[in-house]
């Protein structure tokens, strides 16, 4: 690994640019893009004191007090973590009980974050962990900015899409305080993987999307018409059923009447075609999409992402670069490899161009700039408000094309305020490119 | 002013952003204006700013459907591309994969969408499906029964179907 050493001492550098003021802006990134620089030394933290400081110092942002943030922050505290915020808008159900030990069954229906953050302060000495009961979602870019570290233990694709691409969008590579890595873990039944994303210096999230597969879903074919399984019944309940009976009225799988409902309906249609198994607890699962939690898996997961915090803040050996697999419905295994960042990522590809123009410029003098512009060369590019979600101009379909034309005789000051960002695609290059349009005074 | 200062300024600018893009707004854009459609298709758009929410005619110019001009509504969902788009047809129709509550069945809108996949994809399945309605995969069980045992007399029904009218017991859209 002595090979991309030089390239991780300058990521810990642009981590923490305060912890090593000797080091100057321009060598940290012109290290960042020579990866082919070879060093040679691990880079190692000076001594036991200096490391207690990094730890003392940096704040880390928990997302989720679930199984895998349950077990993280008990990992993060006991590693010598003294900063951590935890976030997550849920409330404790007795279900979680099994696994998530930081709860008690007094604790039912208080706010998971709450009452975690609680029990770590209590548990361990000098750790200060701030709740917040919350979506991430709902968050301000000042809540964000703080935190040096991101350590994610969530249960959704979206979640991590959404945390991805903030981090992703907040990251400029020019000023390194902005650069917050993300551990993200997760686990499915005796599965799980970690990974770490450096926003704009490893792939991000979204570079890896195209590789996954969707939980399972059953054809509708199957589901209205050759129900074979007790989950083909169950889905034919919500999916056909309560559409029908109650058109107006999504299922909110949180509501135990329309569990209830949806239940006794299966359960008749299983009767009617003679499969067995529906039970009320299956329609919970098969409903709300649970995965079973396994809590040695998130224990695994959890550990794994905890080490890489720890190392990350501490520079004391290499971290992981930057996805770790481990499977444990075959045996065991488990595989280490660094994912590519994809050029044409709608998150991280997107390369930010900053552009002055005078106001009076029109949409299509703009066009014609970006087509002959030597470091852009668009041809037929497509233009959109990132602002506003106007669409300024877009080739194609026929319809989009005609609607938008009239834009291009306008002058930019009517379409758009300066500084304005506007995602651009073209159809014929797997870009997005981001274009910031500043009016010159 | 200092050089520092500027940036800072920049930075606060950019981040009093109104409106961040979302992930699946930004695959929607290059997807949407990468829409191929053969001459028998048209996407509507009722709004040019929105199109996350549109129409899609098929007017198939072939096969047992052809004459016919078919609505579908496509709605891009905020998790899309790793949830597919939520498509459903706007018109009662007869055919075997098609129900009549608009619902359809296609793999590559349930079971086999994966994010690698894109609209052209669906609108392929689409076509597809009105030059080849298949009734192994029945939605519509009686269309796909009949289409089993006479087909002659099941393409005789789809034709008068689509001039529209109540037929046992159903009242057809007009699509012609």
């Amino acid at each position: 690994m002595a090979l991309d050493s030089a390239k991780y001492q300058a990521l810990y550098r642009a981590i923490l640019p305060q912890r090593f003021p000797s080091i100057a802006m321009a060598d940290v990134l012109s290290a960042t893009e020579n990866s082919a620089a070879t060093d040679g030394a691990v880079p190692t933290a000076a001594d036991t004191d200096e490391i207690r400081r990094l730890l003392h110092d940096c704040k880390v942002l928990v997302v989720g007090a679930g199984g895998l943030g349950c077990e993280l922050l008990k990992d993060l505290a006991l590693s010598g973590f003294q900063d951590l915020h935890v976030i997550d808008m849920d409330t404790i159900d007795v279900s979680n009980l099994n696994r998530q030990f930081l709860f008690r069954l007094s604790d039912v229906g208080k706010p998971k974050a709450v009452v975690a953050a609680a029990f770590i302060e209590n548990r361990v000495q000098g750790a200060k962990v701030t709740p917040h009961y919350a979506k991430i979602q709902d968050m301000a870019d000042d809540f964000y900015a703080q935190f040096q570290l991101v350590v994610c233990g969530l249960d959704s694709v979206e979640a991590r899409r959404w945390m991805n691409a903030y981090l992703v969008g907040q990251a400029d590579l020019a000023n390194p305080d902005t650069i917050k890595p993300m551990i993200d873990g997760g686990t499915e039944g005796f599965n799980g993987q970690a990974r770490v994303i450096i926003p704009k210096i490893t792939s991000c999230y979204e570079c890896s999307l195209d590789l996954f597969k969707k939980q399972m879903v059953y054809p509708i074919c199957t589901i209205a018409n050759t129900p074979r399984l007790p989950e083909h019944c169950i889905e034919w309940a919500s999916v056909i059923a309560w559409p029908d009976h109650f058109p107006d009225q999504p299922v909110d799988t949180d509501n135990p009447k329309h569990l209830r409902w949806l239940y006794t309906s299966a359960s008749k249609r299983a009767e009617q075609f003679g499969i067995r198994g529906v039970t009320y607890t299956l329609t919970q699962g098969v409903v709300k999409n649970i995965i079973p939690a396994i809590a040695s898996t998130n224990a695994i997961i959890a550990a794994a992402c905890a080490n890489e915090a720890l190392k990350l803040v501490t520079s004391c050996h290499l971290h992981l670069d930057n996805y770790m697999m481990y499977t444990g419905t075959e045996g065991v295994y488990t595989y280490t490899y660094a994912y590519s960042r994809r050029a044409d990522c709608p998150v991280c590809g997107q390369e930010s161009k900053h552009l002055t123009v005078a106001p009076q410029l029109t949409l299509a003098e703009l066009l014609d700039l970006l087509a002959e512009s030597p470091d852009i060369q668009l041809a037929s590019p497509s233009l959109r408000s990132a602002h506003t979600n106007r669409s300024l101009y877009l080739q194609a379909p026929p319809q989009l094309e005609q609607r938008t034309r009239p834009n291009l005789s306008k002058p930019l000051t009517e379409l758009m305020e300066s500084g304005e960002e506007i995602i651009v695609t073209d159809r014929r290059l797997p870009i997005y490119l981001s274009l910031v349009v500043s009016f010159s005074p | 002013m200092s050089l520092w200062a500027l940036k800072k300024q920049a930075v606060a600018a950019e981040r009093a952003k109104p409106n961040k893009v979302n992930t699946a707004q930004l695959r929607a854009q290059k997807d949407v204006t990468e829409l191929d459609l053969p001459k028998t298709m048209e996407a509507l758009f009722p709004d040019p700013d929105d199109f996350l929410n549109f129409e899609l005619v098929i007017s198939p110019d072939e096969g047992l459907y052809r004459g016919g001009r078919f609505h579908f509504t496509f709605h891009i969902v905020p998790n899309y591309p790793y949830d597919p788009p939520k498509v459903q047809c706007t018109q009662k129709i007869y055919h075997p994969n098609i129900d009549l509550d608009g619902k359809i069945c296609l793999n590559i809108l349930r079971e086999d969408w994966k994010p690698v996949l894109n609209l052209n994809s669906i609108v392929v399945g689409l076509q597809f499906l009105f030059l080849e309605p298949n009734p192994d995969d029945p939605l519509n069980k009686d269309a796909a029964e009949h289409l089993h045992k006479n087909s002659a007399s099941f393409a005789s029904q789809v034709r008068q179907c689509m001039q529209g009218g109540v037929f046992n017991g159903v009242s057809y859209d007009r699509v012609v």
